[in-house]
């Protein structure tokens, strides 16, 4: 599994077909079922339940999932502890569990490894001046990596020259971007942050003074959620274009990943589609059987990553719903699968007696 | 006080105490029952049917002879009630049961809107035109979660039913009382159901139909989230035809009724995974697509009442005898719904093992259906005095 992995890093992120896809992966994912099976106890009893044979080679549907909330229940590793190098979490609201996930030195230079394919098909190998719009503060407590943290890091390694726009009281550093603007006046500037964050404190910032920060020519990579922008009525096209009317000539990059399987990342090409890359596939499924649903049918996204090996991740059944859109033929070029995500399931009315008083 | 809106009623309320099965009271009882059968806007509403069914004419005069006049009774005075918030007809039951009492009853109904609360209420208030020693021992008020507001309403309480389980219970008892009010609580609860293998093989398609039609009423009917749904079956005489038989009917009559949300259909995935990892002595797991999980079990845990599913999620499990079940009959566990085994045995197994758990033993169909008899309680009973005297 790692002889093919080392393979795929060679070639470029998104030139995988169909066909060739699915044998690699029906080969690779059988492994790695088999492999977590061996490793991983919990994960072991999730699959004896379920009465299914790691021994044998199956395609990538009928492969056991994942449930990703069970990373809030139980501490899933396919290492010994010791191995452990460092210990993701993610980002939830207060007062709710978050998800822990355990990454050994191997499994950490994989996502590395595969981040940095997927990024410079987009921006060159070439390391460029970062302008990170969030704030230095979102890194502190190294010991426990928060996903909003380790994003930074994990993109960090995509700049030469690291600028932060936002201050502690997430105020924007004006003059020390423009200073930062010019002395790389002419350099192409790659910028990262978190969706809602940029749209509060640098779109929504920008926009009151009536200021453009009128950069030549930048990449605006940026991940998160879409629930409260989309309260406000923004869609990704009011977003992107806002972006360049505050930034400047700006190409902008959505992008989609969880805690759980960081590295085989999901980018929005030029199209506004998001691509699966060699490294990941995307499988949509229908709420009321499970079953795999068609191009253009909604269901849960289920997220299938080759790099885990040191947590059971490799096939994850997300609570976000979404789309697939095609296969191999974006106009963009780029190869494999290309979806919509339509944002978190709506959570379950349920009806009965218990656990019925009102507070609000 | 601000924050208070009142659907009926207002501040002033008469708490002079009437008689049990007051005749005054039963009348209302019967032209509610017929003023809502006669709404069309009602029809619509099964929940609302029920209750209304309930309160005709036959059945509470039937309940009266049952109460018996032996011994003479006075409600206590003015009883004040906190309602779920989310089993829409339980106000209108619970504020029929302190009235059958003889209680001047308020009843906090909950604030999420429920059509079937419009409906009812509408009712009440042109019932209640007519009665007027009954309205003015009644009001209905919607506030918002608010202790200050709480408090006020529990100071002057004779009588205080609390609905909503553990939660709940514990809140409002922080507000005080009167020395000589009384709580009629309604805690969580745990039940199950009783099947027998033999019966449930024995049966004509038509009563296997039938049954799955009664068992979905119990359980998806609330998406198994009331406190008298079962939650665990316990098969006599097991046969392994006998439960496929049972299970295959349940889920393709859910099939035909049941809509499954997305958001269900992930928690019921996610505590099956959960379940795989936690729970020991686990046996056969039957899914039928997403709609009917069931999970059985080789042992019990100590803990029966941690088994819980909800919109189509059960456990199973096969006692060699009744009495094996005696340990984990705490006080928690309410409703034993039946089929094919008899109430008599399971009510004499109760009773023999001394146990602290199971007030109610009903078949399979039942389990939701409330009365003046429930969690162990008789409500009349119990919010009413006794006046005694001797010669």
């Amino acid at each position: 599994m790692n002889k093919r992995l080392e393979e795929l890093y060679k070639e470029a992120p998104y030139s995988l077909k169909k066909a060739e896809k699915q044998a690699l992966y029906q080969c690779v994912l059988s492994e790695l079922t088999l492999h977590h099976y061996t490793h991983c106890k919990e994960y072991k009893k999730v699959l004896d339940a379920m009465g299914y044979d790691p021994q044998k080679e199956a395609p990538l549907e009928m492969q056991p999932m994942l449930p990703v909330r069970l990373f809030k229940e139980y501490d899933l590793l396919s290492v010994p502890r010791e191995e452990v190098a460092k210990t993701m979490t993610s980002s939830g609201t207060s007062g709710q569990k978050v998800s822990r996930v355990f990454l050994d030195k191997a499994n950490t230079r994989a996502q590395t490894k595969a981040l940095t394919e997927i990024i410079s098909s987009f921006i060159g190998k070439k390391r460029l001046p970062l302008l990170i719009l969030d704030t230095k503060l979102a890194l502190k407590d190294r010991s426990m990596f928060s996903a909003r943290g380790a994003g930074i890091v994990g993109f960090s390694t995509f700049g030469r020259e690291i600028m932060y726009a936002l201050d502690e009281n997430m105020q924007l550093d004006l003059s020390g971007i423009r200073q930062f603007l010019e002395k790389h006046n002419g350099e192409q500037i790659l910028m990262f942050g978190y969706t809602y964050m940029i749209w509060q404190y640098v779109v929504c910032a920008l926009r009151e003074t009536k200021t453009s920060l009128a950069i030549e020519h930048g990449s605006l990579f940026h991940i998160g959620g879409w629930k409260k922008l989309k309260d406000q009525m923004v869609d990704a096209l009011t977003y992107n274009k806002a972006i360049q009317e505050v930034l400047g000539n700006v190409s902008v990059h959505n992008y989609y990943g969880m805690a759980e399987q960081l590295g085989s990342v999901f980018v929005e090409c030029e199209y506004g589609h998001m691509h699966c890359s060699n490294f990941s596939d995307v499988l949509i499924r229908r709420p009321e059987d499970f079953s795999c649903a068609g191009k253009g049918e909604r269901g849960f996204i289920e997220l299938v990553s080759l790099l885990p090996t040191s947590y059971p991740g490799h096939i994850l059944l997300t609570e976000d719903e979404g789309e697939i859109m095609g296969e191999d033929d974006c106009p963009c070029g780029r190869n494999g699968k290309y979806f919509k995500i339509h944002g978190r399931i709506k959570g379950a009315e349920i009806r009965g007696c218990s656990d019925t008083y009102e507070r609000h | 006080m601000s924050g208070i809106k009142y659907l009926i009623g207002n501040e002033t309320i008469c708490d002079s105490p009437l008689e049990p099965y007051a005749d005054i009271v039963c009348r209302f009882a019967a032209d509610l029952s017929d003023t809502l059968m006669k709404e069309a806007s009602a029809k619509a509403y099964p929940d609302v049917m029920a209750f209304a069914f309930w309160c005709r004419k036959g059945n509470i005069q039937a309940l009266k002879r049952r109460f018996g006049s032996e011994e003479k009774r006075l409600g206590r005075g003015l009883a004040f009630h906190i309602a779920p918030s989310n089993v829409p007809v339980n106000f209108a039951f619970t504020y029929l049961f302190s009235l059958l009492a003889g209680n001047a009853t308020i009843v906090r109904v909950p604030s999420r809107s429920f059509p079937q609360t419009e409906i009812l209420c509408h009712g009440f208030k042109q019932v209640l035109e007519n009665y007027p020693e009954i309205k003015k021992r009644t009001a209905f008020i919607q506030y918002p979660a608010e202790n200050a507001i709480t408090e006020q309403f529990c100071a002057k309480a004779d009588v205080r039913v609390i609905w909503g389980g553990d939660e709940t219970i514990r809140e409002i008892r922080k507000c005080p009382v009167k020395p000589r009010c009384i709580d009629v609580v309604f805690a969580d609860r745990y039940s199950l159901c009783i099947l027998d293998g033999a019966s449930v093989l024995k049966a004509s398609e038509a009563e296997i139909c039938s049954l799955a039609e009664k068992f979905y009423n119990d359980t998806y009917l609330m998406d198994q989230n009331a406190c008298s749904s079962p939650q665990l079956i316990c098969w006599r005489n097991e046969r392994e035809e006998a439960k496929e038989r049972f299970w295959h009917a349940v889920a393709a009559y859910a099939k035909s009724r049941y809509s499954l949300q997305a958001a269900s259909a992930m928690d019921k995935y996610t505590q099956l995974c959960c379940d795989s990892i936690g729970l020991e002595y686990l046996g056969v797991i039957r899914r039928v697509e997403n709609l009917l999980y069931c999970v059985e079990l080789k042992k019990l845990p100590t803990d029966i009442t941690a088994l819980r599913g909800k919109c189509g999620y059960f456990y199973e499990y096969t006692p060699n005898t009744l009495t094996e079940l005696a340990d984990s009959m705490t006080e928690k566990i309410q409703t034993v719904t039946y089929y094919g085994a008899d109430a008599d045995e399971i009510q004499e197994f109760v009773i023999s093992s001394h146990i602290k758990g199971i007030d109610r033993i009903v078949p399979v169909g039942k389990a939701l259906d409330i009365g003046v008899i429930w969690d162990g309680y008789d409500l009349v009973r119990t919010m009413s005095r006794i006046v005694d005297r001797s010669k």
